[in-house]
């Protein structure tokens, strides 16, 4: 089966009851993406399946073929950063970090729904990923000051 | 000065050759004789470096664990400010395991002292470490010390880097090294030459350096006091930080584990024969415990594991949360480990008196970090390599050392960064588990990596505890207080694991937070008593001060209602006369949330404060019913850091013990049944989301001299003012955690 994940094909050859996660990090090695609870409960392993915000840990791979991935590495890299992470990194957001790719795949889903989401909008959209590190008030404070900057206000 | 900074001056500074490619300065220390540490022998030259130059910039060893405290930016700048680094040329690094990086004041963290009287650094100063004498060699990260124990050694470090490299300079221009000066990482002479570390680097490391660096004055910091963009930031969000769990190395295998449900218990046997026969399984380990699959994706470990026929033994502790409550309950009938406080009379200030009585409870937590406990391991040619996401990197050197059968020498352990540690990984059990299935795959490197089940239900919990608390208290304030807890000790389980022995004597962790507290009630005692259940135990952000702030301040709560007094303005009275410091911080706090008026209708606040770390913190939140259950609205913190390094990181730290705290308070509990754990997951062990986040004020107070702990003191406090709140609120007086099985919170 193929996976088309940041823009490039890959052939996969795992079992089908594979989740995306362990396809993404073992198999295609992108480790960005994280393993937190493996049961849809902490949103670490957000990545983006054919443009829908998704759980990579409940998604078995025998249904995906053909799907485009989008994960945290293509988001943005270090030399690359997109406008969101650029606004995590001003607003200094990430403690231990771990948590962080989940919470920036769910932002940039909320950001192209809703351009300039309320308080209300943000706790509906990032409640399903967990920081035990606590750093939502500063994911935000950085997802409004994204929205200005993608509206260019 | 301190004897933390006496030591490091008659230290022997030392500069080596060629270190990883650059050169490297650093101090060499002889904390092989805690007891002698002054003077180095002829010929005792091992070198262990902070400072590496490298023709990009410099790349300081930051050998502190990286876990989410900002510890590596910290602990850099203090060495970029005192070689007058430009900061976009400074990396940091965990560097490796050894006694060099030993840290001292985590060592002294467990001494029984009052510290508002006698404050952590002093205690240094009067060599009063011999208890803990036996962890002088740990380099380790806990105790909220790594600052506090870096602060004269890592800018002397780079004071001393600086001087070599002005002398180079100098004897390169043939000009007076006083004349020179430096900046952005270069020496500038007055007519303007700029001559880049990097330039230097060869012939500095042939200069000696000066035994007694020169540091600059605070005034001229450019980079320390100020909030400096965090080193770990850019990689932590664009996926490109190497957490343990995303090690990978050519050839790697993928592993999981299982041990006993009920934690510490027993493995008897199984029958894996179903899972050698799955897809991607290459091996089944019985790491003696527990079994272990490997596999060449860690899903298939997984899955693997899970046909795994296991017979356990029975729990080494009781079996139902109950009956751990009622042995608990049973060391109150035991004379008392301490009476670590014991003022004025409280005999005869009770006698003929009715006081206040009250027991509060506080459960078993896990600390659910948001990486799974994980370590990846490779033996080969006699040498084993381990990757952990570690907070104690010499433990796991030597546990592994031991469990392989090398000798320490050939083991070589790197930190990677961690996603959070709070305590849990200040153990070495997942590191140990790693080396051994190294070693049953001897040439193979294998990543171990824990279920979220595992790694709830084997954990090394913060104890459950009972506290038995008495109190008087009339119109002017309380005149006499009992304070009684029993709990398992945390310092003898991890004493016990790490050193193969617990310590005799009073266990200041067990009352923490209690007889500690600056308050000047003339007749209080406070005593210890050491419960001998077998859960395992660890520390858990703050330690004892986690559930005795709870127990004090919910209980001087009480008192306040029942004398009708104000509980702040209460406070302030017995911290008069006892610590200014410790005072302030309650002005600012009762300031900040407009303690003096009224609440906004339908909300109430709640107060707490706590000592801990060195550093005296206090919250108030306000809170409000709403249809759904009672919301967090507002959470203002005060908290004296002594002296602020990175304004924006404390206040990061501040918010994030505080949330820590509320989150345990509000619903984090593990309970036990037929011995084994119950909870196995984020939905039955659930923290705060984004929905229910209060907006957090926060101020910071820098009363002066050296810095002091910021990663844990925010959670002591958080917990008792919410329970304060919602009495405020409701008139319901919840004295046992957490708060849900009481009250509704909204989702
Ligand atoms: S790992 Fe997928 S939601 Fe937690
Ligand atoms: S930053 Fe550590 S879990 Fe979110």
């Amino acid at each position: 089966m193929q996976l088309i994940v940041n823009g490039t094909p890959h052939q996969i050859t795992a079992d089908p009851d594979t989740p995306l996660l362990w396809v993404l990090r073992d198999v295609i090695g992108l480790t960005g993406t994280k393993y937190g609870c493996g049961v849809g409960q902490c949103g670490a392993c957000t990545v983006h399946v054919n443009g829908q915000t998704m759980r990579s840990c409940s998604l078995p791979i025998g249904d995906l073929d053909g799907a485009e991935v989008t994960t945290i590495e293509g988001i943005g890299s270090p030399a690359t950063l997109s406008v969101i992470q650029q606004a995590w990194i001003d607003n200094q957001v990430a403690q231990c970090g771990y948590c962080q790719s989940g919470q920036i795949m769910s932002a940039v889903s909320l950001l192209q729904a809703t351009s300039r989401p309320t308080d209300a909008d943000i706790d509906a959209a990032m409640s399903g990923n967990l920081c035990r590190c606590g750093t939502y008030p500063r994911i935000r404070a950085a997802i409004h000051d994204a929205a200005r900057r993608l509206q260019g206000a | 000065m301190s004897r933390l900074g006496t030591i490091t001056r008659r230290g022997l500074l030392v500069a080596s050759a060629a270190v990883a490619g650059g050169v490297a300065f650093g101090f060499y220390r002889y904390v092989q004789d805690p007891a002698n540490p002054l003077v180095p022998g002829a010929g005792e030259t091992v070198f262990n470096p902070w400072v590496i130059l490298r023709a990009d910039g410099v790349t300081v060893i930051t050998p502190r664990a990286e876990m989410g405290q900002g510890i590596q930016t910290t602990l850099a700048a203090l060495v970029a400010e005192e070689m007058d680094l430009d900061w976009s040329q400074v990396r940091a690094e965990h560097g490796p395991a050894s006694a060099t990086y030993a840290n001292l004041a985590v060592a002294a963290a467990g001494l029984p002292f009052i510290d508002y009287r006698d404050s952590r650094m002093k205690r240094l100063a009067e060599g009063a470490m011999d208890v803990m004498g036996h962890l002088m060699g740990t380099e380790a990260t806990g105790g909220s010390t790594s600052t506090v124990d870096a602060w004269m050694r890592m800018r002397q470090a780079g004071a001393a880097a600086r001087a070599v490299l002005v002398q180079a300079a100098a004897r390169r221009l043939k000009q007076n090294p006083m004349a020179l000066a430096t900046e952005k990482g270069a020496v500038v002479a007055p007519d303007g030459t700029r001559i880049p570390y990097g330039a230097l680097a060869a012939e500095a490391v042939q200069i000696a350096p000066p035994a007694d660096p020169v540091l600059k004055d605070p005034k001229a910091w450019r980079l320390l006091g100020k909030p400096l963009p965090r080193l770990d930031m850019v990689a932590k969000v664009t996926g490109t930080a190497t957490f343990g769990i995303d090690v990978r190395l050519p050839g790697m295998l993928f592993a999981s584990v299982r041990a006993n449900p009920a934690p510490g218990g027993a493995m008897r046997g199984f029958d894996a024969a179903a899972a050698r026969t799955m897809p991607g399984v290459k091996a089944v380990v019985d790491l003696g415990d527990a079994v272990a699959v490997v596999a060449t994706n860690t899903w298939a470990a997984f899955k693997a594991l899970e046909t795994v026929q296991v017979t356990w033994g029975p729990a080494p502790y009781p079996a139902t949360t109950d009956a751990i409550m009622a042995a608990i309950a049973s060391a109150f009938d035991r004379a008392p480990n301490s009476t670590l406080r014991d003022d004025g009379d409280v005999e005869r200030a009770l006698a003929g008196a009715t006081p206040l009585s009250a027991e509060y409870r506080v459960p078993y937590l896990a600390h659910a970090t948001m990486e799974p406990m994980n370590a990846a391991a490779h033996l080969a040619d006699g040498v084993l390599t381990v990757w952990a996401p570690n907070q104690a990197p010499t433990v796991i050197r030597d546990k592994c050392a031991a469990a392989v059968g090398l000798p320490a020498d050939k083991v070589t352990v790197h930190t990677t960064f961690l996603g959070g540690g709070f305590g849990r990984r200040a153990e070495f059990d997942y590191a140990v588990q790693a080396a051994k299935l190294a070693k049953a795959l001897a040439g193979t490197p294998v990543l171990l990596t824990w279920r979220r089940e595992e790694d709830m239900t084997h954990d090394f919990y913060r104890p459950a505890a009972i506290a038995r608390m008495q109190g008087l208290a009339t119109a002017d304030g309380p005149v006499a207080l009992t304070a009684a807890v029993a709990a398992p000790s945390v310092l003898a389980n991890q004493a016990r694991r790490i050193l193969g022995f617990a310590p005799p004597g009073p266990d200041k962790i067990l009352v923490e937070g209690l007889f500690d507290q600056p308050y000047g009630i003339p007749n209080q005692r406070v005593t210890g008593h050491v419960s001998d259940v077998a859960v395992p135990v660890g520390s858990w952000r703050s330690v004892g001060n986690s559930h005795n702030a709870f127990f004090l301040e919910c209980f001087l709560d009480e008192l306040a209602h029942a004398a009708g007094l104000d509980p702040v303005a209460m406070r302030l009275t017995l911290m008069r006369g006892e610590s200014p410091r410790a005072a302030a911080v309650v002005q600012a706090v009762a300031e900040m949330s407009g303690w003096s008026s009224p609440p906004p209708a339908g909300r109430a606040r709640g107060m707490a404060f706590c000592w801990s770390f060195g550093t005296p913190t206090a919250e108030v939140i306000e809170i409000s019913q709403g249809p759904q259950g009672i919301r967090l609205e507002r959470m203002w913190i005060a908290q004296d850091v002594g002296l602020a390094l990175d304004p924006r990181n404390i206040e990061a730290q501040m918010v994030s013990g505080a949330i820590y705290g509320l989150s345990a308070a509000m619903m984090g509990e593990i309970t036990f049944a037929d011995g084994a754990v119950q909870q196995q997951n984020f939905y039955d062990y659930d923290a705060l989301r984004m929905s229910q986040m209060p907006v957090f004020d926060t101020r910071i107070l820098a009363s002066g001299g050296h810095p002091t702990g910021v990663g844990e003191p925010g959670t002591p406090p958080a917990a008792p003012a919410l329970a304060n709140a919602i009495f405020a609120l409701t008139g319901q007086r919840i004295r046992t955690l957490p708060l849900n099985k009481a009250v509704t919170f909204a989702a």
